[in-house]
């Protein structure tokens, strides 16, 4: 009998710490089975990033490096210079990548590094407690915007993946969304392609996955899905950026 | 012998290139030397000066508080550094950027070095004429010497310069004489 | 050379693989150097787009197993705190190259000595030290790259180099012997087990300074006061000059000392009994050095500061001899007469 479906080698069997309907489990899913795919296990270092998925070391069965929130891409440019035949990829979330390390982020990519960054969005600081992210939209209520995230006060979602995608070394952008069984298979190629081109030595690769926060969106796991069709991804469009 | 040297001027005389000529010749003749940089936020025409020390002992601080000699190329400089020579100290003047000759030192020389370098032909040369009268007037340096350090300080690509500054160091001699 | 420039060339024999800065003066001739050196020698300059990319893009490369350094002055060292913590955190080995200038704020460029308890005691957060080597002349700026090297690796620990301005900016010759070490250097690069290399052939390693499990990190910090015991013991040095019969000591490092050392020829000359201690790792700071000196009755602390070596100094003699000290910060350097004024009431000409 064939065999068609088994626990990626690159998964550690262990229950993930992350609230119920959280995307984060299902994106270092979709992450091990891409490295197994690609057959890079033992050349992936990875780069946790501070947040919700600090320990992503402990599910993940390859070499990891913690960074300081927001230095990922200063970390993860240390490592491939120095170690250019390893595949390394940071993985990130918004308040990582778009409001602390915003610096990193734009000149790492500026750069052309060639690196793979896996970027979640889900709107919200999950591990400080649900506080305004950089992405959190308007009218969206955080611990720090209770009537809702004002314009006047805060500005507008930041949209970095556009911006990033105005740079002359970037080589690839897309933006998915983890709303729906499809959109977790589109997830998986578009994270494939961005490893893929490192593998390739093709330049910078960022894959936004707008992935759901249930617990400080204060939804339901089924609302949060809803959500991000029906509202997240009219501020965040899916589809290939660059 | 130990001798102590402040050179001043401003950024583009070539200020920095003389001492390190001076540092390089005295190297060369088996000495030991400190060369200490004015740095930073320093501008082409702003002011600029190096704190040099030769010595056939062990040399301490490259700080020098009190010089042997001054060697000044422009008028702001002789304001800032003229408390600084010794009593009986040498004191070098480059008198084309000086309105009138200054009252300090017993032992001074005045001498036009930037209309000299003018005349041979490359005004920024007026600093190996003001190398020219130090090795004249202090004869701690011999003109060899200084000619091996030029030599050896030229970088790659402009050997052709060698020349005229060894004529301007010549030239510094003879006027000083 | 400059201090700068031997400071550079050192870290490029000591086999140096990478190199991140960013521009500030008066450091700025190391990480040209850097720059024209690096890619002669095929290894790796980037310019960062600021001190705390830099810093983390050595932490990178010391996780992957490499020789790394960075350089700054004064308010770059700031911005590099979080990463030196995270360095101390993770147990990684690196060398950070702080060129001195006046502050505190953006200050000035003149050459300082007012990181001390900066670099000493810790400068990031968390219970940690970073090993503290002071040059006090360009040879020995040169020659201590391959000791912080070495301390680095065989400790796993970051390294500072503490100088200042001056030193930067002042040339003497120096004695290098090139090839020979580079290679040796570059070999030994390879040996570090916990690097991040890929898990081939081994189970996964991982970099963290993260411990959330009840008691755990209190274990790691017992490592690393351990560690910092076996340094303390292990790796003090310094220079000690005349005493044996010194019943006044000097005690400075870097440029001051080079100043303490001419004022203690000129007195000894005198017939004065004056000596010198000249430390050279300010951490650990080197207890040893103030140990059996029954002839000494006064330290003169002389620094480019208001007083910060002078705690430890008066740490090391517990009270039992009189401490004095004179400095002066903010660009300003302690004059020979000066010094001679405060502390010896005869005028002695030097």
């Amino acid at each position: 009998m064939k065999k068609i479906f088994s626990y990626p080698t690159s998964l550690n069997k262990l229950t993930t710490h992350y609230c119920a309907g959280c995307g984060h489990g299902i994106v270092h899913r979709l992450i091990s089975e891409i490295v197994d795919e690609l057959n890079i296990r033992e050349k992936v270092i990875a780069i946790a990033p501070v947040g919700c998925a600090v320990i992503a070391y402990n599910y993940w069965n390859f070499d990891v490096c913690e960074a300081a929130h927001g230095r990922a891409l200063a970390v993860a440019t240390g490592i491939k210079r120095y170690r250019p035949d390893n595949i390394v990829f940071t993985y990130q979330g918004d308040g990582d990548l778009a409001a602390i390390g915003t610096s990193e982020t734009i000149h790492a990519a500026n750069r052309g590094e060639n690196l793979t960054v896996v970027f979640i969005n889900n709107a919200v600081y999950g591990m400080t407690g649900g506080q305004m992210a950089p992405t959190t939209l308007l009218g969206q209520k955080t611990a720090t915007t209770p009537a809702g995230r004002d314009a006047s006060l805060t500005g507008y979602p930041l949209k970095i993946s556009e911006l990033l995608a105005q740079l002359t070394a970037v080589k690839y952008i897309e933006r998915v969304a983890l709303d729906s069984p499809q959109g977790v298979l589109k997830t998986k190629s578009a994270i494939k392609q961005a490893f893929r081109n490192q593998v390739e030595n093709i330049g910078f690769s960022l894959v936004e996955v707008l992935s759901p926060c249930p617990t400080y969106w204060q939804m339901s796991a089924k609302q949060s899905l809803d959500w991000i069709r029906d509202v997240m991804s009219r501020e965040f469009p899916v589809g290939r950026i660059k | 012998m130990t001798e102590k040297i402040i050179i001043a001027g401003s950024g583009g005389q070539g200020i920095m290139l003389l001492g390190k000529v001076i540092v390089q010749a005295a190297l060369l003749g088996g000495l030991n030397i400190t060369w200490l940089p004015s740095y930073g936020a320093e501008v082409r025409g702003g002011a600029a000066y190096c704190m040099v020390i030769i010595s056939s002992e062990e040399i301490f601080s490259p700080y020098v508080e009190k010089a042997d000699t001054l060697i000044i190329m422009n008028q702001p400089s002789l304001l800032k550094f003229k408390q600084r020579l010794k009593h009986k100290g040498l004191l070098l003047i480059n008198s084309s950027l000086l309105r009138t000759p200054p009252k300090e030192g017993l032992n001074k020389i005045y001498f036009p070095f930037t209309e000299e370098a003018i005349k041979l032909g490359n005004i920024r040369i007026a600093n190996m004429l003001a190398l020219g009268g130090y090795i004249q007037k202090k004869k701690v340096l011999s003109k060899a010497l200084a000619f091996r350090a030029i030599e050896e300080i030229a970088p790659a690509g402009k050997k052709n310069l060698i020349k005229i500054n060894k004529k301007a160091i010549e030239e510094g001699i003879r006027i000083t004489r | 050379m400059t201090g700068n420039e031997a400071i550079a060339e050192g870290a490029v024999q000591a086999g140096c693989v990478f190199y991140a800065g960013y521009p500030i003066t008066p450091q700025n001739e190391l990480t040209a150097y850097m720059a024209k050196r690096m890619a002669e020698v095929g290894r790796i300059f980037i310019q960062s787009e600021s001190e705390l990319a830099a810093i983390n893009m050595v932490l990178g490369v010391s996780a992957a197993g490499g020789r790394v350094m960075t350089s700054s002055s004064s308010p770059g060292i700031s911005l590099k705190q979080e990463g030196i913590s995270y360095l101390a955190g993770c147990q990684l080995p690196c060398v950070i190259v702080n060129i001195m200038r006046g502050g505190p704020g953006l200050g000035n460029i003149a050459p300082s000595q007012s990181d001390y308890f900066q670099a000493t005691k810790g400068g990031g957060h968390g219970d940690y030290h970073s090993i503290v080597l002071a040059p006090s002349s360009v040879q020995e700026a040169f020659d201590l790259m391959f000791s912080a090297f070495e301390l680095a690796d065989r400790y796993r620990n970051p390294v500072i180099i503490l100088g200042d301005g001056m030193l930067g900016q002042m040339m003497e010759p120096i004695y290098c012997t090139r090839k020979k070490r580079t290679t040796q250097n570059a070999q030994r690069t390879t040996q570090k087990k916990w690097a991040l290399t890929g898990c081939k052939a081994r189970s996964p390693n991982i970099i963290r300074s993260l411990f959330l499990a009840e008691g755990k990190l209190e274990e790691i910090n017992k490592i690393l006061q351990k560690k910092y015991k076996k340094i303390q013991v292990q790796e003090q040095s310094w220079e000690g000059l005349f005493l044996e019969d010194a019943h006044t000591v000097f005690v400075a490092y870097g440029t001051m000392a080079r100043i303490a050392r001419g004022l203690m020829y000129g007195l000894r000359k005198k017939g004065m009994k004056v000596g010198l201690i000249r430390p050279i790792s300010l951490w650990p700071f080197p207890l040893k050095a103030f140990c059996n000196l029954p002839g000494v009755r006064r330290y003169i602390v002389l620094e480019m500061s208001y007083g910060q070596m002078l705690e430890d100094v008066r740490l090391a003699v517990e009270r039992k001899k009189s401490v004095e000290f004179f400095g002066r910060a903010g660009g300003g350097i302690p004059k020979e007469e000066e010094i001679l004024k405060k502390f010896f009431k005869k005028k002695v000409e030097l």
